[in-house]
């Protein structure tokens, strides 16, 4: 007798029907879907009271492959359709997926004014160093001096820390992780999904069809990882390094996680103190002395 | 919901409708047609002539249980009227030409996906505030693809409420954005306005899907028709995409897809034409010579059709209360029945190409335009058409 097939559990969430995926083999994107799969399930999130929203690039792709209701297709517009979304129907949790270029090169502006109004969306940015889907132009993250399309002679341009800028620009949950690195990556996008108000979840990923291949010289996946791990730091390790140490790395871990009231639109009447009273304020017990999820 | 709740609720719909007689300005007015439609959803960012719109939002909807968002920029507003629209709000955006511009990209999303949203365009002069209908085309062929654009042109404060109003009801209607496109003459000027009672008011809701997830298909329609809405957040798992998609709202590749959408999502509107573009016939019975209009230019071409009555011509006016889709049958007929139809616009001359080609060389035809900032005097027009000969 042959034991039962071994079905991933995650595979409920998948639209079969849209397999198989565009991803280039080797790409990030597909670790994203999954830790986020993971996230959703090991929280029991009904994935049918949610949003996806995704704009253009080969990381707007992910949710196309979930079921579960989606916006799609404009570059850079991501936070502008989930702050419409959030405002009119704040039950409906929102996760934005976003490319490096998507989330701060056209959609720059919108990110830090959703970060300054602690808008009530996670935003999950698949950072590949590179516009991937376009053939591997230059972007607001790669590195110093890298070759890509469009920087033959070496990127001129300084990158972003895009953590740094969310932090400063007022998010209230912010991490950065890698593919390299899966249970940390599952463990910033589980609290990114838990956290109300504006979360950031950078994920380091590799693209091996465009970023690895001009500007590292190798389509190999593998070699990608490893350089990833080579230019990653953790926050605890940086403490006792010094600043020549530090430069040109990444800091990885939790750069931000508290608590502030989230975006409800730019004016409101403000609630009857009855109201108050019972307003929930996360991780307080309210007046009958449950705690809300 | 408690009493308290039921009490707010009723003192939010006695809110909504001002009815009665106003004098008001036509921005003002615009924010009250959209209250009486039922808008609970506006995104705005500062322009002028277009800020009374914002201002008059930001105090009137919170009180009604509406949502205010100041956009960090155009993008934001138009792209945050698209989400909120798909997550079932009746949501609207306002600006001025300049700040147009910028829709075009959420415009074309909300084409593709058949998102109703209502857009207001307080036209302008380049940089500055003074008057001009020189956004015509724009209002039209801006966003990128193939589309039909529902635009209304009002021509006085008593139609920005009412086209407001209708406005609404055809984006509900056809699940597409519609354009006001109001002017800085009549937006600025303060007229009187009669509300009505909010049971006389017509509003057109969402049609929500009866269907189950399971049977629902989120792009299926008739021929020409319009889908069912299901929404977010509700189980029915839909993509809504920019891409070409199937009827499942999967992103297709299949030529076949493509046509199926790209001549649906039209003609949901040009078939529907006759319906939506409604014109206004002020003597036309007799009138060998017809002026054309739309917006604030129909007040004095109405004004110099009076003077020209007076004189014995036989003059009438074509006011279009929607230049676009293009009222075809109504301009055509013209060219039939006319000895010479003149196109009174305030730029420098767009739409009368338009007029022109409908006619299609059956009878004279003639242009009034100008863009110096300043509506048309009817004695200008009176000019005009002495210089174009014989008006009988």
């Amino acid at each position: 007798m042959t034991a039962a097939p071994q079905i991933n559990p995650l595979r409920k969430y998948v639209r079969e029907d849209r397999m198989p995926h565009f991803f280039c083999p080797g790409c990030g994107c597909g670790q994203v879907l999954s830790s986020f799969l993971r996230g959703v399930d090991a929280l029991g999130l009904d994935i049918d009271k949610m949003t996806a929203v995704a704009g253009v690039g080969c990381t707007a792709r992910i949710p196309v492959y979930i079921k579960m209701d989606t916006l799609h297709g404009v570059h850079g517009r991501t936070l502008a359709w989930a702050t419409g979304i959030k405002l009119h129907s704040p039950d409906t949790k929102v996760v934005v997926f976003a490319g490096d270029g998507d989330a701060v090169s056209i959609g720059g502006n919108h990110f830090i004014h959703a970060a300054r109004r602690n808008l009530d969306v996670l935003m999950i940015v698949v950072n590949n160093f590179n516009f991937a889907m376009t053939g591997g132009q230059v972007a607001p993250m790669t590195p110093p001096g890298s070759v890509t399309m469009t920087t033959p002679y070496g990127s001129g341009e300084p990158p972003f820390d895009l953590c740094a800028l969310a932090v400063a620009a007022g998010a209230t949950y912010v991490a950065r992780t890698a593919t390299s690195r899966i249970p940390q990556m599952d463990l910033a996008i589980e609290k990114g999904l838990k956290h109300s108000g504006f979360g950031v979840v950078e994920v380091l990923s590799q693209c091996p069809t465009h970023f690895g291949r001009y500007a590292l010289g190798s389509a190999s996946p593998a070699k990608l990882l490893d350089w990833i791990e080579g230019i990653c730091v953790s926050r605890e390790r940086a403490n006792s390094m010094t600043s020549e140490q530090i430069e040109g790395k990444l800091l990885t871990g939790e750069f931000v996680h508290k608590s502030r009231p989230i975006f409800k639109g730019s004016t409101f009447i403000q609630e009857s103190p009855s109201d108050k009273e019972s307003a929930f304020i996360e991780g307080c017990p309210d007046k009958k002395g449950e705690c809300r999820p | 919901m408690g009493q308290e709740g039921a009490a707010k609720e009723k003192a939010a719909k006695e809110n909504r409708v001002l009815t009665g007689v106003h004098f008001m300005q036509g921005n003002y007015a615009v924010v009250e047609g959209a209250l009486a439609a039922g808008c609970n959803f506006f995104a705005g960012y500062p322009i002028t002539p277009a800020n009374e719109i914002s201002e008059g939002m930001s105090k009137r909807l919170p009180a009604v249980g509406g949502v205010f968002l100041q956009g960090e920029d155009e993008l934001c507003s138009i792209n945050a009227v698209a989400g909120a629209s798909l997550a079932g709000a009746k949501a609207m955006t306002a600006t001025a030409s300049a700040g147009y511009d910028y829709f075009q990209e959420g415009l074309e999303y909300g084409v593709a996906v058949e998102a109703p949203m209502v857009i207001v365009d307080v036209q302008r002069c380049r940089g500055e505030n003074f008057a001009t209908q020189a956004d015509i085309m724009q209002v039209h062929w801006g966003p990128a693809g193939d589309h039909e654009m529902v635009v209304l042109a009002p021509s006085s404060v008593q139609e920005l409420f009412d086209f407001t109003v209708r406005a609404f009801n055809l984006a509900e209607e056809y699940r597409t954005p519609v354009i006001v496109l109001s002017e800085t003459t009549i937006a600025l000027m303060r007229e009187r306005l009669v509300i009505p009672e909010e049971d006389k008011i017509p509003v057109v809701n969402r049609r929500w899907t009866s269907k189950t997830p399971e049977t629902y298909l989120p792009f299926e329609a008739e021929e020409w028709g319009v889908p069912d809405f299901a929404g977010l957040g509700r189980g029915y798992h839909t993509i809504y995409s920019i891409n070409p998609h199937d009827e499942k709202g999967s992103i297709e590749w299949d030529p076949d897809v493509f046509q199926r959408l790209y001549t649906r999502i039209p003609a949901k509107i040009s078939k529907h034409r006759e319906k939506i573009s409604t014109v206004q016939h002020y003597r036309m019975d007799d009138a060998k010579t017809a002026l054309v209009a739309y917006g604030s230019e129909v007040r004095p071409c109405l004004d110099a059709m009076t003077m020209l009555r007076e004189g014995g011509k036989k003059v009438g006016v074509l006011k279009l209360d929607v230049p676009w889709p293009f009222p075809e049958e109504a301009v055509s007929d013209l060219g039939k029945r006319m000895d010479l139809v003149v196109t009174v616009e305030m730029n420098t001359g767009k739409y009368a190409g338009e007029i022109e080609r409908a006619c299609s060389g059956r009878c004279r035809t003639g242009r009034v335009t100008k863009n110096r900032g300043l509506i048309h005097s009817p004695e200008e027009i009176l000019e005009a058409l002495e210089c174009m000969g014989e008006v009988s």
